[in-house]
């Protein structure tokens, strides 16, 4: 059963989950526009690896929720895929001699780059999805670098493997298979045909998507993530009962700070600085948009129907009324990460995107940014801050 | 004559050059912050589970099967089931497990308590299920021994 027949297929199967992998997770770091400003990049000494960053497009307005749906669901569904595939091969693991040439030497060095690279991605993201911070440092960072590490040592192995394993997946369905190394040269008796053994790992995976994806489909499919961070179901009921990223009460926004009374808005751009109350705000044309949250942990909701007043018409309030400009943003939050972020010219100019104050037909709730917040359609969910006290309008 | 070290193909040097090249620039990134930490993650994954988990799921599995004895042919109904629940434990472990059970009610304000009964269902029903199959196939495959041959 364990041969290079099976080894191949999922050989194959990883070498096109990987590589969309990849490009997914390239993708969400040039969708916090890193470049920006440095509240928005965690990994300022990134040099060459932030080559291809562009400015992150607000069309579609899904377009976050999808890219980062596929990169987590497609992660977790390819674990089993993963870990029959280290199975397949650990034969390799005990060859002697253990080098025959420098050139397999150097190749077995980066045979534990790739295995380590490969545990060390999917672990972090796994840990990271069920808020589990245990690793040692910054997500975004050891999942970034991380992930050049390991993609660096899949390169190499796809360019050395890729034809053997087409030529396998080409003898399977002809000539017997080839019978090297990976083949035990006293088989037990076999239990379990190669057919069989890949319709297991094929339903390891089925049952791993298939109690994960509702999460990031929500509506009444959240329900079916039985065991996803997002799954099972809302955290209330009502137009404010849909998924939170961080409560109140954990970002340590207390009644008093969100107090109508008292809170201001502090707007600043090129004619000085203005302070506006809630009331104030509710007397600016209002405007909706139907937008979605979508979180770099790979959850998202349907789109919310957000109310409030446009980006831009806060922009020409302080002097920028031709070419809305980038804007910083400050929440009301004391400590966490994104509580000061960075939207970029193209982000604070399209229509949909809102200094939100209410979330379908009704005030925000606490948790979900009472007494106003940014919503930007195709933003990863942390660039739209809730809780705002200050808006800082130019280039930054 | 002195011994010589056989370089092997100089396409594959160049290519693992290029790689280590490529994964040595992120690498001083990666471990530029706490390197032991990032060092003990990386390497350790992989002994882990080269050295851990891997031998102990193939003797968990030998065991089953000398444990089956002559039945070794059902070996699949105790097999899949078994392997699916640990496989959803092994994904969903820190929910399961309750480990981040606070800090993850209140980051989302949703309950932390479920998911030990909603994993614990899931197998109830692997198990439920593949039990049921065997039954039902053995007895089919009973009948057919019992009906005598068809006449054509």
């Amino acid at each position: 059963m364990r041969g290079p027949g099976f080894t191949s297929v999922l050989g194959l199967v990883l070498l096109v989950g990987i590589t969309v992998l990849f490009v997914t997770g390239l993708l969400s770091y040039a969708a916090y526009n890193p470049d920006l400003s440095p509240v928005n990049d965690k990994t300022p000494d990134k040099g060459l690896l932030g080559f291809y960053l562009f400015a992150w497009p607000t069309d579609p307005h899904w377009l976050y929720r999808f890219t980062q749906g596929v990169h987590v669901t497609l992660g977790i569904t390819l674990i089993p895929v993963l870990l029959a595939k280290l199975w397949s091969v650990v034969p390799r693991l005990f060859t002697l001699p253990p080098a025959r040439s420098l050139a397999h030497a150097l190749e077995r060095i980066s045979l534990l780059v790739l295995v380590g690279g490969a545990l060390f991605e999917f672990v972090t993201g796994v840990l990271n999805v069920q808020l589990d911070y245990v690793f040692p440092g910054s997500f975004y960072r050891l999942h970034f670098y991380g992930a050049w590490v390991f993609f660096a040592a899949f390169l190499a192995h796809a360019v050395l493997k890729t034809p053997a394993a087409l030529r396998n997946l080409r003898g399977l369905r002809g000539a017997p298979e080839e019978k090297n190394d990976l083949v035990s040269p006293r088989p037990a008796e076999p239990t379990v045909s190669r057919r069989g053994a890949l319709w297991f790992v094929g339903g390891g995976s089925l049952l791993l998507f298939a109690t994960t994806v509702g999460q990031t489909l929500g509506g009444p499919l959240r329900r079916t993530a039985l065991l996803a961070p997002h799954g099972g179901g809302e955290p209330g009921t009502g137009p404010n009962g849909f998924q939170i990223n961080k409560t109140a009460a954990y970002a340590g926004i207390t009644a008093a700070d969100r107090d109508e009374e008292a809170w201001r808005l502090v707007v600043t751009g090129r004619t000085g600085t203005v302070r506006l109350s809630r009331a104030q705000l509710l007397q600016l044309p209002l405007h909706s948009s139907a937008l979605p949250i979508a979180c770099v942990e790979g959850w998202s909701t349907a789109d919310q129907w957000w109310r409030g007043v446009r980006l831009r018409d806060l922009a020409a309030l302080v002097g920028h009324e031709e070419d809305p400009p980038d804007v910083f943003v400050e929440s009301l939050q004391r400590h966490g990460s994104f509580r000061r972020a960075a939207l970029r010219a193209n982000q604070v100019a399209d229509p949909r995107s809102l200094l939100a104050l209410f979330v379908n037909g009704e005030p925000l709730s606490p948790d979900h940014g009472h007494p106003a917040r940014i919503i930007v359609p195709a933003a990863p969910g942390v660039l739209n801050t809730k809780w705002v006290a200050r808006m800082t309008f130019g280039d930054l | 004559m002195r011994p010589r070290i056989p370089v092997g193909s100089p396409f594959q040097l160049l290519l693992l050059a290029a790689s280590f090249a490529l994964a040595g620039y992120a690498g001083v990134r990666l471990l530029d912050d706490d390197w032991f930490g990032v060092a003990l993650w990386f390497v350790g994954a992989a002994l882990l589970h080269d050295l851990v988990l891997l031998p102990l799921y193939a003797a968990l599995d030998r065991a089953l099967l000398r444990g089956l004895g002559t039945r070794r042919e059902r070996a699949g109904y105790v097999r899949v089931p078994a392997a699916l629940s640990a496989l959803l434990l092994l994904v969903w472990f820190p929910l399961i497990s309750g480990m981040v059970e606070s800090r993850y009610r209140s980051a989302t304000g949703l309950p932390g308590d479920v998911f030990l009964a909603r994993w614990l269902l899931i197998t109830a029903v692997l198990f439920g299920g593949s039990a049921l199959l065997l039954v039902l196939r053995s007895r089919v495959r009973r009948a057919a021994k019992q009906r005598p041959p068809a006449v054509h």
